[in-house]
C-alpha cells in the first residue's frame, strides 16, 4: 500500500478532527468575540475582570488541592513499588477502583459524611462531644478534590517509580548520599516524568470543576466551572460563557505548555 | 528489595481507609431501614426496592449502556483505522498535525469540551432551524469524540512493536495490501483493539461533564440521572445505587485482573517452552 | 547448456530523500543461478533486491522478468518470494498455518495443502512441528519454517535478506551449507543479500559486489578473489596489501622500490597502477635473499597461521605466514610473480590496504558501527 492510500485511511478520522474537535473551538471563540446578535464585540472579553476573583480562587484551590496530592501520593507511590509483585498489583488495584466509580457519588459520600447532621458530626453527639462545622468551607472543597482526584496522581507516579532501576538509589547511597539526598538528587529526577503528569492529571479537573464546589461549598465558593456552568445551563448568556471557557482553556495549554518543558508526559503514561 | 517498614505501611493503611471510608459507609446506610441518611436504625432491602421501582433511574441506566456499546463500538472501529492510517503515513505533517489535534481532547478540561460541542450542536441547529437539538445523536457524536483519542493512543505504540516486515511478507505471498491488513495486521493489534474497547465503554459509562452539556431532556444517562437527583435533598437509594456500582466496578476489575493473569501465565507457559527448546 | 536469463535490471537509479542509493544499475541473473549481492551496509543490495521482491519501485530503469517488463506489478502478483531479515514470521499463526499461508491463499484444497506443508516441513528438517507456535521456536527453526513458507508457494525465485544474520556462527555454518543443498536440489534462482564475504564465497555461483548503489565486480568467488577490478573489493573480499605501484613495461611491475616479475601485460609503459597481494601469498626470508625487507612491528598468533605487520619504507604489510618473526627484527619478503595482481586505478585508489592503523580492537569498533548503520539502513527502507 503506498502513502496516499495510508493517508486515505486515516482520512474520515481527519474529517471528524476537524468538524467535532476544532470547529467546535472555532465556534466557541465566535461566541466569546460577538453579543447575543452576532455582532463583534469585546465585552465579554473585558468582562472577565467581574472574575477575577473566581477566576484566582479557582487557581488557588487547584493548585493546593494538587501540591497535597502530589505530597500525599508520592509515599504512597514509592511504597506500593516496593511491595512484592503480587501485592503490587492488588494494591493498585485499590487505588483504581474508586476511580472508576463514578466522581458525582464519591463526592456525594463525602458530603454525607461532614454534612453538619452528617454521620461524622453524629457520631460526635452520640460520643456526647459537640458537633464540628466542615461543609461549605474552602478546606471541604479542597479536601474534595484531593479525594476525588489522589487517583490520577498515584497511577502516574507509581508507572515512573516502577521504571526507576534500584541499582541507581544503591549506586547514591554507595557514593555516600543520604537518605534525603539520594531522595533529591536521584528519586525525584528519575520520576521527573511521573509528576509532571500527576500534577497535569489532578490539576485540570480540580481547576474547572463545578460539582465538587456546588455540593461541598454550598455555592460560597464558586469556581470558573460554576460560572461557565451557570452562564450555560441557567442564565443562558453563551457569550460570556464561551469566553470563560475561551480563558480557562487558553490558561490550561499554557500551563501544559510549561510543564511539558519540565517533563516528558507521554512516559509517565499521562492516559490512565 | 529491602522490606517496608511499620511506618510505611501505617501510612498506605491511613490512606486506603480514607480513600473507602466514604464509600464504606454509603454502603452501609444503603441498608438502613429509615430514611435517615445518618442515623442507622435497622437493616432493610427498601432502598434497594425503591431504586428499581424508580423508572426514570433504570430507564437512564438501559440509556447508559446502549450509549456506551454504541459510541464504543464505533470509536474503537474509527480509532482503528485511523491509527493505521497514523502509523503508516509518510506525510511528516500531516502525520504531526493529526496527533496534535488528537491531544486536544485529551488535555482540554472536560467541561470546554462539553461546551464546545454543544455550542456546535446549538449553533448548527439554529442555522437548520431544528429546535431541541440536543439529544441521543449529539451524546452520541460527543462520546465518540472523546472516546477516539484513548483508542488511538492504545493502539498506535503497538504498531512500534510490530516486525515492519510481516505485511510485506504477507504480500510476498499474494495478500492484497488490504487482505494482509485483515490477515496479518488485525490478529497482530487485536489484544490493543480489545483493551481499547473496555476503555472506551468505562469511559462512556462514567462520564458526567461532557455529557453534562450535550444532553437533552429525552436522554438522560445515569451520571446526569444521578446529578439530578443529588440536587435535592438525598433519599438512601442513591446510597443503594452508589453500593451496586461500587461492586459492579469491584466485580469488574477483578475479572479483568484474572483474565491478565491467565494470559500472563499462558505468555510464561510458551517462553519456558521456548527455552527448553532452544537449549 | 547456455542458462536462460531470468531477470535483468536495466539502468536501475533508486534515490531516497534526494540521496541517491542505487545509481544506473544493470545486472542479469540466469536461471537456476546462486547470486550474491555483496557488499557493505548502505551500498544499495536490499534495496536491488527489494526492486525485484516489488516492494520499492525503482525512480527509473525496468525489471524484466523473462523477457517482460514488470515495473508497476505489485508483490503479491510476483513470482518471487522473499526470506526476512528477522523471518518475519506470523505470530498469530503455528507453524502448520504459517506455511500454509500462501496456499491457502491460491486457494488451494485443503487436503493437497496438507500435503504441501508436510513436504516443506520435512525438506527443511522440522517434521512434525505442525501445531508448535512460533514463539516457542529457536532462531534457526524460526528460519527454516521462513525458508518452508516462502518455498511452499513454489516461487521461480528466491530472495533471501541476510537470512542467516541472526544465527550464531556455528548453526549459521550449517544453515550455509543446507541452503546451498536445497538450492541445488529444487533448482530454483536464488538471490542472497549479504555483508559476509565469506559467506558470499563459500554459496554463490556468481558475486555481485557492490559499493555506494554502484556494481563493482560480478564474476565466480574464485574471479573476485583472485582478479578483484579494483582497491574495494580487494580489501573488501578477504585481506590485502595494496600499494601503489608504476608498471614499467609487460610482465614488469615496480613497488616498494624494486622492480617485480609479474603476469600482467596490457598496460600503458609507466602507467600508475594498483597491486595487490594477498596476506598468504607473502614468504618470509632473511633480509639478504629476500626481494624487499622491512621491520616487524607486530605479530599475533591466529592458530593456523601467524599475522605478522611488516614496515617496509613507512608502508605496513601484512604477512599471514606459518613461520614466526620477532617484533623489531628486520626480514626479507619474497613475492612470486603469479602472487601479484595488477589492476587499473580507480576512485577507490589510496583508500585501502594499508595496514598502519592496524590493531584487533579497530576491528572491533568498525564492527559495532556497521551494526548501528545497518540498523538505520533497515529504517530508511521500508516505504
Amino acid at each position: 500500500m503506498n502513502n496516499k492510500t495510508y493517508n486515505g485511511i486515516s482520512a474520515p478520522y481527519a474529517l471528524w478532527c476537524v468538524v467535532f474537535i476544532l470547529a467546535p473551538l472555532a465556534i466557541v471563540a465566535y461566541y466569546a468575540l460577538t453579543d447575543s446578535t452576532g455582532a463583534f464585540t469585546l465585552d465579554n472579553i473585558t468582562g472577565l475582570s467581574m472574575y477575577a476573583d473566581t477566576i484566582a480562587r479557582s487557581v488557588y484551590f487547584g493548585i493546593i488541592a494538587t501540591a497535597i496530592c502530589l505530597i500525599i501520593a508520592y509515599p504512597l507511590a514509592y511504597f506500593i513499588s516496593k511491595t512484592k509483585a503480587s501485592k503490587q498489583k492488588v494494591l493498585l488495584m485499590l487505588v483504581m477502583v474508586p476511580m472508576w466509580m463514578n466522581f458525582l457519588l464519591r463526592t456525594y459520600s463525602i458530603m454525607v459524611l461532614i454534612e453538619d447532621s452528617g454521620i461524622i458530626n453524629n457520631f460526635l453527639l452520640s460520643l456526647g462531644l459537640s458537633p464540628i462545622h466542615m461543609i461549605n468551607t474552602p478546606g471541604a472543597v479542597i479536601f474534595g478534590m484531593v479525594y476525588d482526584y489522589l487517583p490520577f496522581m498515584v497511577i502516574p507516579l507509581y508507572t515512573a517509580m516502577t521504571k526507576l532501576d534500584v541499582k541507581l538509589i544503591e549506586a547514591a547511597r554507595d557514593l555516600g548520599a543520604t537518605s534525603f539526598q539520594t531522595l533529591r538528587d536521584v528519586i525525584i529526577p528519575l520520576t521527573n516524568s511521573g509528576i509532571v503528569s500527576g500534577i497535569t492529571m489532578v490539576f485540570v479537573p480540580s481547576v474547572s470543576t463545578f460539582y465538587i464546589s456546588q455540593k461541598l461549598g454550598g455555592g460560597k465558593y464558586t469556581l470558573i466551572g460554576d460560572v461557565i456552568e451557570m452562564q450555560f445551563q441557567t442564565a443562558y448568556n453563551y457569550n460570556l460563557g464561551a469566553s470563560i471557557s475561551l480563558l480557562l482553556m487558553v490558561f490550561i495549554l499554557v500551563c501544559l505548555f510549561v510543564m511539558n518543558k519540565f517533563g516528558d508526559i507521554d512516559e509517565g503514561g499521562s492516559i490512565v | 528489595m529491602r522490606k517496608l517498614g511499620t511506618a510505611s505501611k501505617i501510612y498506605m493503611i491511613l490512606i486506603f481507609v480514607i480513600l473507602y471510608a466514604p464509600i464504606a459507609i454509603l454502603i452501609f446506610y444503603s441498608f438502613n431501614e429509615s430514611n435517615s441518611t445518618s442515623v442507622f436504625t435497622g437493616f432493610s432491602l427498601r432502598w434497594y426496592g425503591e431504586l428499581f421501582r424508580d423508572e426514570a433511574t433504570i430507564k437512564a441506566l438501559e440509556n447508559t449502556v446502549v450509549l456506551a456499546l454504541l459510541s464504543s463500538l464505533i470509536s474503537t472501529a474509527l480509532g482503528t483505522i485511523a491509527a493505521t492510517g497514523i502509523y503508516y503515513s509518510k506525510t511528516r505533517w500531516y502525520k504531526s498535525s493529526l496527533l496534535t489535534v488528537n491531544n486536544i481532547p485529551l488535555m482540554n478540561p472536560d467541561i470546554v469540551t462539553g461546551i464546545s460541542m454543544m455550542l456546535l450542536f446549538v449553533f448548527v441547529g439554529t442555522m437548520l432551524k431544528i429546535s431541541g437539538v440536543l439529544g441521543f445523536m449529539t451524546m452520541l457524536i460527543a462520546h465518540i469524540t472523546f472516546e477516539l483519542p484513548y483508542v488511538i493512543l492504545n493502539i498506535l505504540p503497538r504498531f512500534k512493536s510490530m516486525d515492519k516486515f510481516l505485511v510485506e511478507a504477507a504480500c510476498d505471498l499474494g495478500c492484497t495490501p488490504k487482505k494482509a491488513f485483515f490477515k496479518v495486521t488485525l490478529p497482530y493489534i487485536r489484544t490493543e483493539i480489545i483493551a481499547a474497547f473496555i476503555m472506551a465503554f468505562t469511559l462512556s459509562l462514567d462520564d458526567f461533564v461532557i455529557s453534562y452539556f450535550v444532553s437533552g431532556p429525552d436522554f438522560q444517562t445515569l451520571p446526569i440521572r444521578i446529578y439530578s437527583m443529588t440536587k435535592k435533598r438525598v433519599t438512601p437509594d442513591m446510597y443503594a445505587l452508589s453500593a451496586l456500582i461500587f461492586v459492579t466496578v469491584f466485580v469488574l476489575l477483578i475479572l479483568t485482573n484474572i483474565a491478565q493473569d491467565s494470559a500472563l501465565r499462558e505468555k510464561m507457559k510458551k517462553r519456558i517452552n521456548k527455552r527448553r527448546v532452544a537449549s | 547448456m547456455e542458462k536462460k536469463v531470468i531477470i535483468s535490471l536495466k539502468d536501475i537509479s533508486v534515490a531516497f530523500d534526494g540521496e541517491p542509493v542505487l545509481k544506473d544499475l544493470n545486472l542479469t541473473i540466469k536461471d537456476g543461478e546462486f547470486v550474491t549481492l555483496l557488499g557493505p551496509s548502505g551500498c544499495g543490495k536490499t534495496t536491488t533486491l527489494r526492486i525485484i521482491a516489488g516492494f520499492q519501485e525503482p525512480d527509473a530503469g525496468e525489471v524484466i522478468f523473462e523477457d517482460k517488463c514488470i515495473n508497476g506489478v505489485p508483490a503479491h502478483e510476483r513470482q518471487v518470494n522473499t526470506i526476512f531479515q528477522r523471518y518475519a514470521l506470523f505470530p498469530h499463526l503455528n507453524v502448520y498455518d504459517n506455511v500454509a499461508f500462501g496456499l491457502r491463499l491460491k486457494k488451494m484444497p485443503e487436503s493437497d495443502i496438507k500435503k504441501k506443508v508436510e513436504e516443506m516441513l520435512e525438506l527443511v528438517d522440522l517434521k512434525g512441528f505442525n501445531r508448535r507456535s512460533i514463539d516457542s521456536l529457536s532462531g534457526g527453526q524460526q528460519q527454516r519454517i521462513a525458508i518452508a513458507r516462502a518455498l511452499a508457494v513454489d516461487p521461480r525465485v528466491l530472495l533471501l535478506d541476510e537470512p542467516l544474520g541472526a544465527l550464531d556462527l556455528k548453526l549459521r555454518k550449517d544453515m550455509q551449507v543446507e541452503l546451498k543443498n536445497i538450492q541445488q536440489r529444487l533448482g530454483i534462482t536464488f538471490i542472497y543479500v549479504t555483508h559476509d564475504q565469506e559467506e558470499a564465497l563459500s554459496m554463490s555461483d556468481t558475486i555481485v559486489v557492490m559499493d555506494k548503489g554502484e556494481i563493482q565486480h560480478i564474476g565466480t568467488p574464485l574471479d573476485i578473489y583472485n582478479e578483484p577490478k579494483n582497491a574495494f573489493v580487494a580489501d573488501f573480499i578477504g585481506e590485502s596489501n595494496i600499494l601503489d605501484g608504476v608498471m614499467k613495461k609487460d610482465f614488469k611491475i615496480q613497488f616498494s622500490g624494486h622492480v617485480f616479475d609479474c603476469v600482467d601485460k596490457g598496460f600503458k609503459e609507466d602507467e600508475l597502477v594498483d597491486v595487490v597481494i594477498r596476506p598468504e601469498d607473502v614468504d618470509i626470508t632473511t633480509v639478504k635473499d629476500g626481494m624487499i625487507s622491512g621491520v616487524v612491528t607486530n605479530v599475533t598468533f591466529k592458530g593456523v597461521h601467524y599475522e605478522i605487520i611488516v614496515d617496509v619504507g613507512g608502508f605496513k604489510w601484512m604477512i599471514q605466514t606459518t613461520d614466526y618473526a620477532k617484533v623489531g627484527k628486520k626480514i626479507g619478503l619474497i613475492i612470486k610473480p603469479d602472487e601479484i595482481h595488477v589492476m587499473k586505478k580507480s576512485k577507490y585508489s589510496g583508500l585501502y590496504g594499508d595496514y598502519s592503523s592496524f590493531s584487533d580492537e579497530m576491528d572491533k569498533i568498525s564492527d559495532v558501527e556497521e551494526i548501528l548503520v545497518d540498523n538505520e539502513e533497515d529504517e530508511e527502507v521500508i516505504d
